[in-house]
This record gives C-alpha cells, sequence and structure tokens, in this order.
C-alpha cells in the first residue's frame, strides 16, 4: 500500500511541476460555469422551475458538477495510450506493482490535487459571483462525499477500459475523443438527466455514465431525496463492481499478445 | 544454481503487408495479409549466476526481444523459461522484485520529477528499508558521481547524467541479475569507462549475474568473458569471447609506413604468391596488408616488403573483434 501513497505524493509533484496547467484551468472552468450560468437564465427567463429545479438549484448544479468533473476527471485513458504507443509500457511490467492500481493512483493523485487547489478555491470565487445554495445538512455532504468517489471510480474504470483498447487498436485517439463527450453527455454533467426525453432517461439508467456527475451533483442540490440518493449510491458501488470484469479480461488478453513498439 | 535457463524459447510476430494501390487499400479493410515471422527461433542457452554475458547480434536479431521475455514483459510463443528460478511472465510481480533492467533507450525514471523523489518512488516500490537503502545507495550515488544530479529535475540532465541515474535507479533493490539493453548507446567514453568500471565493481562485490546487449563491441571486451550471438531469431555463437576471436581471427594486418613514396601495384607483385591484400590509406600514405591464415605469411610479406622499400614504421595488429564479428555476419556462420 506505501508505494500506492506515495505514487499520489509523486502525482501531487508532477502537477505542481507545471504551474501553468493548473491556473488555465481554473480560468477555463469559471469560463465553463459562467457561461452554463448565463444560458441557463436565459433559458429559466423568469420561470421559477423547470423539470422541479429551480434556477438557483440549476446554478448550483451546474457548479457542483463542474467542480466534481475537477475531481474524477482523468487523462490516465491519453497517458495509457501514449505509454503503449511509445513502449513505454515495458518499463511499466517490469515494476513489483500492478500497472493498472498504478494509474487509477495516479488519477487519484490528480484528483485529490485539483479537489483541493483548484475546486475549492473556484468554488469559493464562484460563490461571491453566482447566488448559490449549500446544504447546511451534514449528512448530505457525506453521501456527496462517497458519491463523488464512486464517480471518479467510474470514470477511472471506463478510462481504463479505453486505454486497454490501445493494445488491440494502437491509435485510438478517435476513441477517446468520442469517449470524452459521451460521458460529458450521458453523465448529466452539460444536462441533467431529468431534462431528457422520456425513452433516452429510460436507456441511460441502464448505462454507467449517470453515476459519474448526475447522481453526485442531484445529491449535493439537495433534489434527491433520501431514498433516491441511497438507490443512486448503490447503483454506482454496483456499477464499479460490474466494470472490473471488462477490465481484467481485456488486460488478460491484452498482455498476451503485447507487442512493445519501437524495439 | 542457474540464474537463466533458457529451453527452446521462440516468439512469432504477425507481420502484416499492405496491398499495393487503391484497391488493395480498400481490400485492406476487410481482410489483411500477414505472415507469421519468428523473432526468435528456438533457442536454448543457460547462465550461470556471477556471469556477465554479452548478447550481441545486428539489428533485428531478435536481442530486445529475448530480454522482453526474460524480463516477464513479453509472453514467449513457446518454449520454457526459468530465470532466478521463476517463470518470469507467470510470477510477474514477484518476479520483477528479483531483477534490475536497464533500458539505454527509454527512461524509467519519472520526467517531471527530481532524481531523488524517483529514487524515493523505486525505494517504497520495492520495499527496500532505510538502513538497506542508505548503506547500499550511498555507494552507489558515490561511485557514479550523481550526488549533485539528485535534485534535479530529470528532463534537464544530459544523457550521460541520466544514464548514470537510470543504472542507480535499477540498482536500488540490489538485484542478483541485472539486464541491460544497450545502457551505453550514445555516450562518451568517460561516462562508458565510468559505468563499465562500476559493473564490474558489483559484479565482484555482489556476484550480480549481467547480460548485456549492446553495438559496442569494446563494452563486452571490457566486461564480458562469455558472448552469445544472435542471427535472424538463432543463436549462431555461444561461448567464451576469447575462442571466438582464436576461430575467427584469420590472420594479422600489418601496416607500413615508407620512407620513400611506394605504389600498390608494386607491393602487391612483390607479395604475389602470398596470401596477402593490401589497402592504402591515401590520406596518411599508410599501407595495410591483411595476411592470410597461414602462419608463414607474417613473416614472409615482411620479408618481400622491407627487400623492395625502406621502412618507416611497421606495426602489427590483431584484427579486432568488431572485424571478426562484422565477418561472422558477412559471411554467416556456416
Amino acid at each position: 500500500m506505501d508505494k500506492y501513497l506515495e505514487m499520489i505524493r509523486i502525482r501531487f509533484l508532477m502537477m505542481l511541476a507545471y504551474r501553468t496547467n493548473y491556473y488555465t484551468g481554473i480560468l477555463i472552468y469559471s469560463i465553463n460555469i459562467g457561461a452554463y450560468y448565463f444560458l441557463w437564465n436565459a433559458i429559466y427567463g423568469g420561470k421559477s422551475d423547470i423539470e422541479g429545479l429551480t434556477a438557483v438549484q440549476m446554478t448550483t448544479y451546474v457548479a457542483v458538477a463542474w467542480m466534481a468533473r475537477a475531481f474524477y476527471f482523468n487523462n490516465i485513458d491519453r497517458e495509457m495510450a501514449m505509454e503503449i504507443k511509445e513502449g513505454k509500457v515495458a518499463v511499466e511490467l517490469i515494476r513489483p506493482y500492478s500497472y493498472l492500481g498504478m494509474k487509477t493512483m495516479q488519477g487519484l493523485g490528480e484528483g485529490i490535487f485539483r479537489l483541493f487547489f483548484f475546486s475549492m478555491p473556484g468554488m469559493i470565487i464562484v460563490a461571491f459571483i453566482f447566488p448559490m445554495e449549500f446544504s447546511a445538512d451534514g449528512l448530505t455532504w457525506l453521501l456527496f462525499a462517497v458519491s463523488i468517489f464512486l464517480s471518479f471510480l467510474i470514470n477511472t474504470q471506463l478510462n481504463l477500459l479505453t486505454g486497454i483498447t490501445t493494445f488491440f487498436l494502437y491509435n485510438n485517439a478517435g476513441l477517446i475523443r468520442a469517449k470524452r463527450v459521451i460521458i460529458d453527455l450521458f453523465s448529466g454533467l452539460l444536462l441533467p438527466i431529468s431534462f431528457f426525453p422520456g425513452w433516452a432517461q429510460g436507456v441511460m439508467q441502464y448505462l454507467p455514465f449517470q453515476g459519474i456527475s448526475y447522481i453526485p451533483s442531484m445529491i449535493f442540490t439537495g433534489s434527491f431525496s433520501m431514498e433516491e440518493a441511497y438507490s443512486g449510491l448503490l447503483m454506482q458501488f454496483v456499477w464499479v463492481i460490474v466494470l472490473c470484469l471488462p477490465i481484467q479480461v481485456l488486460w488478460v488478453i491484452a498482455k498476451k499478445q503485447l507487442i512493445i513498439q519501437g524495439g | 544454481m542457474d540464474a537463466i535457463q533458457v529451453q527452446d524459447l521462440r516468439k512469432e510476430f504477425k507481420a502484416y503487408s499492405s496491398r499495393s494501390g487503391l484497391k488493395g487499400a480498400f481490400r485492406d479493410l476487410f481482410t489483411r495479409n500477414y505472415k507469421i515471422v519468428p523473432a526468435v527461433n528456438d533457442i536454448s542457452f543457460q547462465v550461470k549466476q556471477g556471469e556477465m554475458v554479452g548478447y550481441i547480434g545486428e539489428n533485428g536479431a531478435g536481442k530486445s526481444t529475448t530480454i522482453k521475455m526474460l524480463t516477464g514483459i513479453l509472453t514467449p510463443t513457446s518454449g520454457k523459461i526459468i530465470v532466478n528460478g521463476m517463470n518470469p511472465h507467470k510470477e510477474r510481480e514477484r518476479f520483477v522484485q528479483t531483477i534490475g533492467v536497464v533500458f539505454g533507450q527509454r527512461s524509467q525514471l519519472w520526467w517531471d520529477i527530481a532524481v531523488q523523489e524517483s529514487f524515493r518512488l523505486l525505494k517504497k516500490v520495492y520495499k527496500v528499508s532505510d538502513a538497506d537503502y542508505n548503506d547500499h545507495m550511498d555507494h552507489v550515488i558515490k561511485t557514479l558521481d550523481i550526488e549533485p544530479l539528485l535534485d534535479k529535475p530529470v528532463r534537464k540532465l544530459s544523457l550521460g547524467q541520466r544514464m548514470r541515474c537510470e543504472l542507480a535507479a535499477a540498482l536500488i533493490h540490489n538485484p542478483p541479475l541485472l539486464f541491460l539493453d544497450e545502457p551505453t548507446i550514445g555516450l562518451d567514453v568517460l561516462v562508458k569507462l565510468k559505468i563499465r568500471d562500476f559493473l564490474k565493481e558489483i559484479n565482484e562485490k555482489y556476484n550480480t549475474t549481467i547480460l548485456l546487449t549492446t553495438h559496442d563491441l569494446t563494452d563486452i571486451e571490457a566486461l564480458c568473458e562469455r558472448v552469445i550471438m544472435l542471427d535472424e531469431g538463432n543463436i549462431i555463437y555461444d561461448g567464451a569471447l576469447k575462442s571466438l576471436k582464436e576461430h575467427w581471427a584469420e590472420g594479422k594486418e600489418i601496416q607500413f609506413e615508407f620512407l620513400e613514396r611506394a605504389e600498390l601495384s608494386r607491393l602487391e607483385e612483390l607479395t604475389s604468391g602470398l596470401q596477402v591484400k593490401w589497402d592504402l590509406d591515401e590520406k596518411n600514405q599508410v599501407f595495410t596488408a591483411l595476411t592470410g591464415d597461414d602462419e608463414e605469411s607474417v613473416s614472409q610479406v615482411i620479408a618481400r616488403t622491407v627487400a623492395g622499400y625502406k621502412v618507416k614504421d611497421v606495426k602489427i595488429n590483431e584484427p579486432s573483434t568488431e572485424e571478426i564479428i562484422r565477418n561472422i555476419y558477412e559471411r554467416g556462420m556456416a
């Protein structure tokens, strides 16, 4: 376990090594939140609520969804693709640790870093500018914390899956981009799931994506009843377990037919 | 106990070939032509604990593929590998704890962070105790002279500096077996010498087994008593470097410098009937005679040449390992 904790520390150091990335990150997130705030204000146009969400709840939803994204989002799929393409994965395989486990830890290190040095300060700035509603209930915060951790796991698992496909496709830049757009859209980051047409909501219930953004954001804004919140957490948890299977299977096949590219 | 045992090891790759033309490109979308190419072709060898073995061959001979199978990165198509008493691929995580690897062409240190942070992570990864680390690494760091580099990020190091750090990183857990894949590629003479001395030292001190691939034969000459030579996936020579020389060195090279102007054709005429090939280095006016296998021919060539011209200087050289090996590649072992 020690080595995995050390990896988180190393990731912190790596994030700190590139400060410009860090500052531009905050800027981009603030712009995104601002843009969505004005967009939603225009859509509400004086109406008190749409689909059970008030305008203030909506603003909070958007802000929280983006700030949670800073935590669960990572680029380990792209990193894996690069390591595989350049043959660096050879170096990872001569180390006494699990490659996928280490990648997950790197993602977690990145996530924790962004949560503390990025989401939290960002959230404070945004709260001054836009009207938002924070729950004072400790339980909501706890459920939210559990929920975004599960979000992180689901998103990371999907990233690992996408990353592993590089072993078979050699170049999967297109797939990585498609995955990103699908997650942004179907996870409820851009639009709460309850705004989708009925049939689409039905389909999405059977997909892991809403576990990434919709569930934690709804818990945080207090738009979920307690019961809905618990069943949401359960659904996230089930997906975390289910996704382990294809990852393991693909990983075993990938190692068998691994080719180290570039000598 | 043998550190490495390899039996009938084989690795095949699928080599895809594209059809020509636009029509061919469309057909490639559906079915692709490929043939199966063996990169390593049923090889067997053993390496004893404490041996330093040079593993040489032309580009694409299968050296790196073998090393990757020995280190558990690639799965063999068939054959048996036992390294340090384990099957590298089956027990990867436990196995890699007992080996150190340096790939000359790719870095194992983390690019963006200081060298000592990489060391610290590796120390945790290999579960090295503080006492062992300090005892062992203090010495390594001093010998490789990397103390001043420790707080620099890897991307700011020169190649020679980085290579020394890579070597130190591979030795953090003091493994009994070390794989070096072209460790001196692109390094200057001083760094090369330092690395060689260091490798000799750890081999003596800890009885570390070292398997080394390189294109720089002076590395092999300096370090290895035994060489395994690979060609197109087959072992074509496995034995002492010395007997390779004895077996393959054909004749000697004699260099003449003359006091007067000499003609190549005249020299050839003088030595006609002997097994000899003349060469001229125009710039320095050095004439080189390559004699045949015959033991008499050296004295014969010198005697006849000296009779014909006044000689300023004569040098007799053994053919270098490099020449011998070039010879073997060009003509094949058979």
